[in-house]
């Protein structure tokens, strides 16, 4: 019901929504509780075990019950708490866990077997027959127990990461946090002010206490407003600080577009990683409830929640309202419910010498034994003395104190400490580096004293900080927090809830003792106490102090469960925002993509870079029909294909040579300027890191190449080398790999092609094989390098990366005209392992230069890289798996790399493993299959027969072992 | 006479504009590396400063008299941008052309900085991140080189291959940004 004149919401502001089809209004300013509340509606959602009917129990965020499902189809999103959720035009909200309407669950018929449900029954009751736990039981039991449902479908919805850095961090928005805010700008600290709800002033929005003889609500405005006037302040309301991490950093929940409807680009949550110099944590305190029988009836919330509906959404959750409560504080509810015109039916107080605040019935010494209602509270049984009585109330609210909110001074490891006077853990001190606790959350519960903290902690950070305090009096308030008494439960009949998330009872704390799980943190397992959404905000205390009772300890030595973020649920889709589609990692496209694509070419992902598989010509089907002509084509004529992915790295200085030298096995000093060498890398334990050639383009200046997919490795190895192994060497490197297009051109009709494109005509005399230089390709500065992947008379030219597409399209032209074209990575593929060259299929990690027979690369003459560990006699065995050729030349004539190789005759198991076959591709040129592998004493081996054996695809070839260049082996063709 | 149709990283791309912030494409007339040889730095900067008037910068700085602009890329390493390297640097260090390696982008207008600060971790508080200063840094999955041209302006450097990618979630948080400030 409203009450005219009261709270905060815009009733200029009529705003229309469904609950489980039924439409209602509301009006801005209200959540979604507060909306229903204000429409009569208590039962809002079931329980999770025993499916009981269940209403709003709090109006924060440590909402246990009213969870439920936002939106429909694609966009839905289960487990939104109710009470956090605000209103917004054309909102629909389900609730969930249930079996038919919610008035009618089918499985609260579970509530009817609760003595069977206790904790831990599935492990005891479904024992047998074995085989039925995870065909029959399970997902029954996942069924009738559960939250909301996912909608099966991706999340149209957009979501967000960023980053903010402050030099303080203020954690809340009540009277402490505003304080501090406040003081800190005005020294002319850069703040993040951050506050979960959406708007500041914490509890000063739900009382009606007085600040500087102002209204709470007054006093928050005309701060908010000097806080802009300071700007130094960033506001950011409807932002939850969910972690705090090592170094300052904090993780943020940031509602964006929740409370909104959908807008097209308009982010959902952002979830900030926050980096402050200084963090207050002014979080406030949790009102904790009291585990009596039947607790948990719709209609039975914390006092304080009663409050925050009446003052600050203008709503009354019942017409008759009942107090239960163990302290002063709890008395106001039933003042301002009187004030509001409600019923107050009788404020049940567990102290003795509870005196009454107002014109209500007081039971001074009372305790609520048990509770009425099917759907809804309509009364509660009152113990006083000896004597009980039932009471009428349809709206029961209860206090059991409060509990410091200092969950985030638990989150790298500290323990929050017992302090007796209050009843209560308060955080531990200097917990969290840099993070100060201040006012509700360190256990001052009045105002005045949280308004002084606040300013106290900003003054403690500023001088951490080197900044000045300005010299800010604390606002005139009540220094009144009342007294009360510790009230964790009540014994009686029936069920008493301590976690009204999880369906977890006395009961069960109980039983747990008594199965010996005695310990907080195994009693927490065995009842699944506190691990629900809400993670025990509202239970975890209370169960840990029956647990205390239970086993004869006190609540000090019993402990606490362990705080972990994040502190309120995260969606994971707001924390891997972006990683979705292509945003996972960027996407690298060569100059000549554009063309490529063009020509219907499919691409392959190598690293981050999109390269060709292969060119399909007009009327072939298949890949191989392009692969074989374009292998063709390159040992016939010409081919042209985009190596720019190649690694190309730019080393310069007078001890260039040196340099190279000590990081490639063999030596580049003694290479002349105008020529290129092929060069092997080692890592420091011996096996090979990568090949690729290196030209020489100057006295004091080469041009490294390496493989595609470890280009970025070397370049990183390159600089550790410089910084770390060899500083005596005046060196620079610098990555050229995205500076330089680079095409290779092969074939015999190479040097025709090239001749026609560039500015002065080249020869075998002026440009043998591993020539390189400058020259002009129509008119542009490029590279000119005579080598070859292929085996044939081949090239590369390298022109700047602006004017690759151009030249590639050229080149193809050309190419084609001569009767070549264009070639991708599956004819690359089959023309290198004809020559038998490597790629990482073979130098994959764990390979020596000895394997793969390039031993004696490693020059005698000079040290190394990877020299001595290579040297080392096991890595130098020839029963070591080497690199041969395979051949098949049984009746099966197919090849698969991943194959296992065995003797002949032998049984193709792990124990006569003696290799594996690493790349094969058909040879157009020599009409067969051919493989590179690694074979147990390999090279003493060729001639031989072997069995290569698929054990996944079911392939069975017999091979011949044989050298592993199988064409051209004299290399005629390149050197032309 | 060159007869290759030049193209530029972002080609097809920008500009492009959402809210208040336009992401557009610069061309740089160059971009040439510099790397000191041991012990040649300060010749290094003088001799800049004599044929193009701008210091090498110090780490996460850079100098400007225009058209010249030097950035600090890294340890012992600096972008000249925007005029083409005299050849009398060489004496000092290696040069080395970048000028068809980097996509270079500006991103310019109110919230610049909630733009960036969707895709880098780098603090970019204007009292913190002053105009000219530089640093290197990650932009989502990308390394890129970040310049404040001015209160409301940065340019921001990317390997010309993911100029596509960058360019996309440039946008995508342009686009964020710009639906807040609608909200």
């Amino acid at each position: 019901m409203r009450i005219d004149g009261k709270g905060m919401i815009n009733r200029s502001m009529p705003i229309s929504f469904r609950f489980d089809g039924r439409e209602f209004q509301g009006f801005q300013g209200d959540t979604l509780a507060s909306a229903l509340l204000a429409n009569g509606v208590v039962l809002m959602g079931r329980s999770f075990k025993y499916h009981r009917p269940r209403g709003v129990l709090t109006a924060g965020s440590e909402e246990p019950n009213a969870l439920m499902e936002i939106g429909t189809g694609a966009r839905k999103t289960p487990n939104v708490r109710a009470t956090v959720q605000e209103i917004f035009q054309g909102l629909q909200a389900q609730s969930q866990n249930r079996i038919g309407p919610l008035h009618r669950d089918l499985l609260s018929v579970n509530d009817i077997f609760w003595p069977f449900l206790g904790a831990g029954f599935y492990y005891k009751t479904f024992m047998w027959p074995r085989r039925f736990w995870e065909g029959l039981y399970e997902p029954i039991i996942r069924r009738a127990a559960g939250l909301g449902a996912l909608s099966g479908q991706p999340d149209p919805d957009r979501y967000e990461k960023a980053f903010a850095f402050c030099d303080l961090l203020v954690i809340g928005g009540g009277p402490a946090g505003l304080m501090a805010a406040l003081t800190a700008a005005r020294a002319g600290a850069d703040v993040i002010l951050a506050d979960e709800s959406a708007g500041f002033g914490g509890r000063l929005l739900s009382e009606t206490e007085a600040i500087e003889g102002k209204p709470g609500a007054v006093w928050v405005g005309e701060t908010l407003t000097a806080l802009a006037g300071t700007g130094k302040v960033r506001l950011m309301p409807r932002t939850t600080v969910t972690g705090a991490y090592d170094g300052g950093t904090f993780g943020a929940l940031e509602r964006v577009g929740q409370h909104l409807p959908a807008a097209p680009d308009l982010p959902q949550d952002c979830f900030w990683r926050i980096t402050a110099r200084r963090a207050i944590l002014a979080a406030g305190a949790l009102e904790r409830p009291i585990a009596f029988p039947m607790n948990d009836r719709p209609g039975i919330m914390l006092a304080s929640a009663v409050r925050s509906y009446l003052n600050r959404y203008g709503v009354a959750p019942g017409q008759r309202v009942a107090v239960f409560a163990t302290n002063d504080a709890a008395h106001w509810t039933a003042l301002d419910m009187m004030k509001a015109g409600i019923t107050v039916a009788a404020v049940i107080d567990s102290r003795a010498d509870a005196i009454a605040q107002g014109d209500y019935r007081l039971f001074a010494g009372g305790q609520v034994i048990t509770t009425r209602g099917r759907r809804a509270l309509d009364g509660v049984a009152v113990r006083y003395g000896s004597n009980e009585t039932l009471v009428k109330a349809d709206c029961l609210a209860i206090s059991g104190g409060w509990n410091p909110t200092l969950h985030l001074t638990c989150h790298t490891g500290a323990r929050p400490v017992w302090e007796d006077t209050i009843k209560a853990f308060v955080p531990h001190k200097g917990a969290v580096p840099g993070l100060t606790p201040a006012g509700a959350c360190t256990g001052v519960f009045d105002t005045a004293g949280c308004l002084a903290a606040g300013i106290a902690a900003a003054r403690d950070a500023l001088t951490e900080l080197g900044m000045t305090a300005p010299d800010i009096a604390p606002p005139e308030a009540s220094g009144d927090a009342g007294t009360g008494q510790a009230l964790w439960y009540v014994e009686g009949k029936g069920r008493a809830w301590l976690d009204f998330a999880n369906d977890v009872t006395t009961k069960d704390v109980k039983q747990a003792t008594q199965e010996n799980f005695r310990s907080v943190e195994h009693m927490k397992r065995y009842t699944t106490l506190g691990m629900a959404p809400d993670q025990g905000k509202s239970s975890n205390i209370a169960a840990l102090a029956f647990l205390a009772d239970a086993t004869g300890r006190g609540i000090p030595e019993t402990g606490t469960t362990t705080c972990r973020p994040p502190y309120v649920p995260v969606p994971i889709s707001a924390m891997a925002a972006g990683a979705q589609g292509k945003g996972f990692q960027p996407e690298r496209l060569t100059t000549s993509h554009a063309a490529t694509v063009g020509r219907g070419a499919p691409m392959i992902e190598a690293g981050l870079w999109y390269r060709p598989g292969y060119f399909p010509a007009h009327g072939e089907t298949t890949w191989r029909q392009s692969c074989d002509r374009e292998a063709g084509m390159v040992r016939n004529t010409v081919g042209v294909c985009d190596v720019s992915t190649l690694g190309k790295i730019d080393i310069q200085g007078r001890d260039a040579g040196a340099f190279l030298d000590f990081v490639y096995t063999n030596t580049f000093s003694t290479l002349k300027p105008g020529r290129v060498r092929y060069g092997l890398m080692l890592r420091e334990d011996g096996h090979v890191m990568d090949d690729g050639t290196t030209a020489r383009l100057g006295n004091t200046h080469y041009v490294m190449t390496t493989t595609t997919a470890a280009a970025g490795h070397v370049m990183t190895h390159l600089e550790f080398v410089l910084q770390a192994l060899r500083p005596d060497l005046d060196v620079r490197v610098i990555s050229v790999t995205e500076q330089w297009a680079q095409f290779a051109v092969a074939g015999p009709e190479s040097r025709t092609l090239l001749n026609s494109i560039i500015d002065t005509p080249i020869s075998d005399e002026t440009w043998p094989f591993m020539a390189c230089g400058l020259v002009a390709v129509h008119g542009v500065a490029g590279r000119l390098f005579r080598i070859s992947f292929s085996g044939e008379h081949a090239y590369e030219v390298a022109v700047p990366a602006r004017y690759g597409d151009a030249l590639f399209r050229d080149l193809v032209a050309r190419a084609e005209a001569l009767g070549g074209g264009a070639y991708g990575m599956e004819a690359l593929n089959v023309l290198r392992i004809e020559k038998g060259f490597v790629t990482h299929s073979e130098i994959h990690g764990r390979v020596t230069a000895f394997d793969i027979g390039m031993g004696r690369m490693i020059s005698p003459g000079k040290d190394c890289i990877g020299k001595t560990a290579a040297a080392r006699p096991g890595l130098n065995d020839p029963a070591r798996e080497l690199l041969v050729g395979l051949k098949p030349v049984g009746a099966v004539k197919q090849l698969t790399a991943g194959a296992h190789l065995f003797e002949a005759g032998a049984e193709p198991v792990r124990e006569n493993d003696l290799g594996y076959v690493t790349s094969v591709g058909f040879s157009p040129a020599l009409g067969s299959y051919l493989g590179l592998g690694f074979l147990r004493n390999g090279r003493a081996r060729h001639g031989d027969t072997v069995k290569h054996v698929d054990h996944l695809r079911g392939v069975e070839t017999l091979c011949e072992v044989c050298d592993p260049i199988f064409f051209d082996r004299d290399g005629g063709r390149a050197r032309g | 006479m060159a007869s290759l149709i030049a193209r530029f990283p972002a080609h097809g791309f920008l500009p492009v504009r959402h809210g208040d912030v336009i992401l557009s494409e610069e061309i740089p007339e160059a971009i040439t590396a510099l790397m000191p040889y041991r012990g040649q730095s300060r010749a290094l900067s003088a001799a800049m400063k004599a044929a193009h008037g701008v210091a090498f910068p110090g780490p996460n700085r850079s100098t400007q008299k225009l058209p010249a602009q030097a950035v600090w890329t890294g340890m012992d390493q600096a972008f000249l941008i925007g005029v083409p390297a005299d050849a009398t640097l060489s004496t000092h260090a290696a040069l080395v052309d970048q000028g068809d390696a980097w996509a270079v982008l500006t991103l310019d207008g109110a919230g610049v900085e909630d733009v960036l600060a969707r895709l880098t971790p780098l603090d970019l508080r204007m009292s913190v991140f002053k105009h000219s200063h530089a640093a290197r840094s990650l932009l989502g999955h990308m390394n890129a080189v970040f310049i404040r041209d001015g209160t409301r302006r940065f340019t921001i450097m990317v390997f010309r291959s993911m100029a596509k990618t960058a360019c996309r979630e440039l946008e995508e948080a342009m686009r964020g940004v710009a639906a807040r400030q609608a909200r």
